[in-house]
């Protein structure tokens, strides 16, 4: 099965600070990592390849220093990789960033499988997996809590609904994400370090790939724009109240629409 | 020698009670059936034995009016902070009052132009580390039991993992205040760096197991925090082939923080227990080392040594544990090693401490032990500084063929460990079930010293009496 990893490089801690000023984030010393979420992506790819055969390969989009956490990715067992790195993406909002990788992996042609984290530690939004989908016009499932069968052109997956376990059949190629858990991620393997030192990583800019129009891209491509981002004033005012539940929900509900939040 | 502990301790009655109440009201007095069974024994230490009376202090005053009152009338009195030791030392083997103190558990000072954090005695560990991160400081003691209180850490000396390169408890110490059997209030050493007045008193309390006196307050030393540590998990083939590689790090002169060794069946018994994978358990033993430092690179700089010696002596790989996430998920089925194996069965614990060169020599020693006697041994721990937890298990085994074969197993255990020039205790102390290896290990000078040094501050031997060398 030819399957490829989606990973993107975070801020090793989740603790960034903002500058209250410029609304800018202060990255400086702070270390990167792989987004924890694409562990178990990678993980699954790879016990999905032990078991039935197949290649993996990621990719990831970012700027060139991202290339770390493809090294990362042969560290632990990916066989190939490749970054989407220009300027020209620079600023994008999710479905630009859905949209550059969905062209990314057009150009690498033949793949079965592509698999996701849920979500990332520093955009948390859990749209950019399933936006890709639907870009490559495949079939996706979210939330995937266990890989139950592997068969010739299908999978049959277990996901996490609200209230529910969903079990599904997916035909291929099809996109899943991933949740926590789904396996313990392997640690990265200081031979392979040493094993895959000279690996190349393919780089695509722009130009590789079939849509060249910059309007689709980077700031341009992207619906969203952000206003100002700031921390979160800090509320320390609390009121406790105690009584019957019928009458304390009373109370909570006048209270919330006094406060404007309903 | 034990002779002094056949004198006889008043019982508490009605006036005794009275006092205690007057003193710190009702609800902080227990006694009879109002005292919660967990104070009648500590984790693993096999003794239980209930306390007449179960005091909670909130000062040093209260714990000198106390032990004033106590010294007066010969009442026995047992410190006693989480009860999470392993070996009785927080158990009132003769009664009497205990005194939890718990409740002090406020973090008084942190003193950032002389790195030292004031704490009462009640102070979680867990709670220390937490807070001096605030501040880009660091206390290096790493204790396995992170909901011990550090007055229970500072009487048994723990030690913990990071051992190798930063020390044990006592080496963080820097001043106490001690509540003397005799009511007396005690300021020993202090911010003080250097310390050359007198006897160092601080050093015998450290490690005294509430024998010479109640630890009411600690001055303790902080370091600047580490800014990035790295963990290595390194597979083995067999034990003997990832012990044997220890030495080898340990002269290449990298200083890890931590090396410990376990093996297969223990990592599978704390998945169980804690229901989690561990990142992998294909190989029957491993190495688990850790590197700290001010940056990735440096960090990266000091394992590589490390990592080629390993797989030059025979490492299957070596894993690179370098986030929190990673890091949790191998930590935190190494700390919870203990609590799983005891989860399958009885079992009693050796805590021997060898010169770090002889520590595959003892493993391999208790492995045909085990084979020789028909019972399942199982040990992990710091094989960075020669410290060895050694787990004999009961299984299925009859209670009196347990016992006996336990204590042939212990017998044999620390015979051994004496031939290596080894101690009976790294970091778990004395208390009151491993005395008998004391004696023999030291003999009639070593321990009539001892014992001369608990009667010069306990005459009366009221306090915690029993324990460690008598």
């Amino acid at each position: 099965m030819e399957i490829l990893v989606c990973v993107k490089q975070v801020p090793e801690t989740s603790k960034v600070e903002v500058d209250p000023v410029t609304g800018v984030l202060k990255r400086d010393g702070v270390d990167s990592k792989m987004n924890p979420y694409d562990l178990y992506a990678l993980e699954t790819a790879l016990r999905i390849k032990e078991e039935v055969g197949g290649t993996v390969k990621v990719i990831s989009m970012g700027p060139p220093q991202a290339a770390e956490v493809i090294k990362e990715a042969y560290m632990m067992g990916a066989d190939a990789g490749v970054l989407l790195s220009d300027r020209k993406f620079a600023g994008s909002d999710v479905l630009a960033t859905a949209y550059t990788l969905s062209q990314g992996v057009r150009k690498m042609g033949n793949i079965d499988l592509i698999l996701c984290g849920k979500q990332t530690t520093d955009g948390d939004t859990a749209q950019v997996g399933p936006e890709m989908a639907e870009y490559l016009a495949m079939p996706h499932i979210a939330n995937v809590i266990k890989i139950e069968k592997i068969k010739d052109a299908s999978l049959i997956v277990e996901m996490d609904m609200p209230h529910m376990v969903e079990v599904a059949e997916i035909q291929c190629p099809c996109l899943l994400t991933v949740e926590k858990d789904i396996y313990q991620p392997r640690l990265p393997s200081y031979k392979k370090k040493l094993s895959t030192k000279d690996w190349d990583i393919s780089m695509f800019s722009l130009h590789d790939f079939a849509d060249q129009n910059e309007k689709n891209y980077g700031l341009n491509g992207s619906p969203t724009q952000v206003e100002r981002i700031f921390p979160p004033a800090v509320n320390i005012d609390k009121e406790i109240w105690t009584g019957a539940g019928v009458e304390l929900a009373d109370k909570l509900t006048s209270k919330l629409k006094e406060l404007k939040f309903v | 020698m034990g002779d002094i502990c056949k004198q006889e301790y008043k019982k508490l009655d009605q006036k005794d009670i009275a006092f205690l109440l007057d003193l710190l009201g009702k609800d902080r007095v227990y006694t009879g059936t109002e005292i919660n069974e967990d104070y009648s024994h500590d984790e693993l230490g096999g003794i239980s034995k209930m306390p007449e009376a179960v005091v909670e202090v909130s000062s040093t005053k209260e714990v000198a009016k106390i032990m004033e009152y106590a010294y007066e009338h010969s009442i026995p009195v047992v410190p006693r902070g989480s009860g999470t030791g392993l070996v009785g030392a927080s158990v009132a083997i003769y009664g009497g009052i205990m005194i939890d103190l718990t409740n002090m558990n406020k973090i008084l000072e942190v003193d950032e132009e002389n790195l030292t954090l004031t704490v009462e005695p009640g102070v979680l560990l867990m709670e220390i580390g937490k807070f001096v991160e605030q501040y880009d400081l660091f206390y290096p003691p790493d204790p396995g039991e992170k909901s011990a209180t550090i007055g229970g850490n500072i009487n048994t000396n723990a030690g913990g993992m990071r051992a190798v390169k930063y020390g044990v408890t006592r080496d963080y110490v820097r001043g106490l205040t001690v509540v003397l059997p005799t009511g007396k209030i005690l300021e020993i050493g202090g911010k003080v760096v250097k310390n050359s007045s007198g006897y160092s008193i601080k050093d015998l309390i450290c490690g005294s197991e509430g024998t010479l006196g109640i630890v009411t307050q600690a001055v303790l030393k902080l370091l600047p925090l580490p800014k990035k540590a790295i963990s290595l998990l390194v597979p083995f083939s067999t034990l003997e082939r990832a012990i044997n590689t220890v030495p080898k790090i340990i002269k290449s002169k990298s200083i890890p923080t931590a090396i410990e060794f376990m093996q297969r069946e223990v990592i599978i018994a704390a998945e169980e227990y804690l229901g989690k994978k561990f990142p992998d358990n294909s190989a029957d033993a491993y190495l688990l080392l850790t590197f700290d430092g001010n940056s990735k690179q440096d960090v990266e700089k000091e394992y590589d040594k490390v990592a080629s010696i390993c797989l030059a002596e025979g490492a299957l790989d070596v894993y690179i544990s370098d986030t929190d996430e990673r890091k949790e998920a191998v930590w935190s089925a190494r700390g919870a090693f203990l609590e799983a194996v005891k989860a399958t069965t009885e079992m009693d614990e050796c805590d021997v401490v060898v010169p770090r060169n002889k520590v595959a020599e003892f493993v391999n020693y208790t492995t045909e032990l085990q084979q020789q006697l028909g019972m399942r041994v199982r040990s992990f721990g710091h094989a960075g500084d020669g410290n060895l937890h050694v787990y004999v298990l009961r299984d299925d085994l009859p209670q009196e063929e347990w016992q006996k074969k336990l204590k042939a197993v212990f017998a044999c255990m620390y015979k051994k460990s004496v031939e290596l020039d080894g101690l009976v205790s790294g970091e778990h102390g004395i208390g009151y079930v491993k005395k008998t290896y004391l004696f023999e290990q030291y003999g009639n000078d070593y321990m009539d010293l001892m014992l001369n040094i608990k009667l010069a501050f306990d005459p009366k031997n009221i306090l915690n009496p029993g324990k460690v060398c008598q």
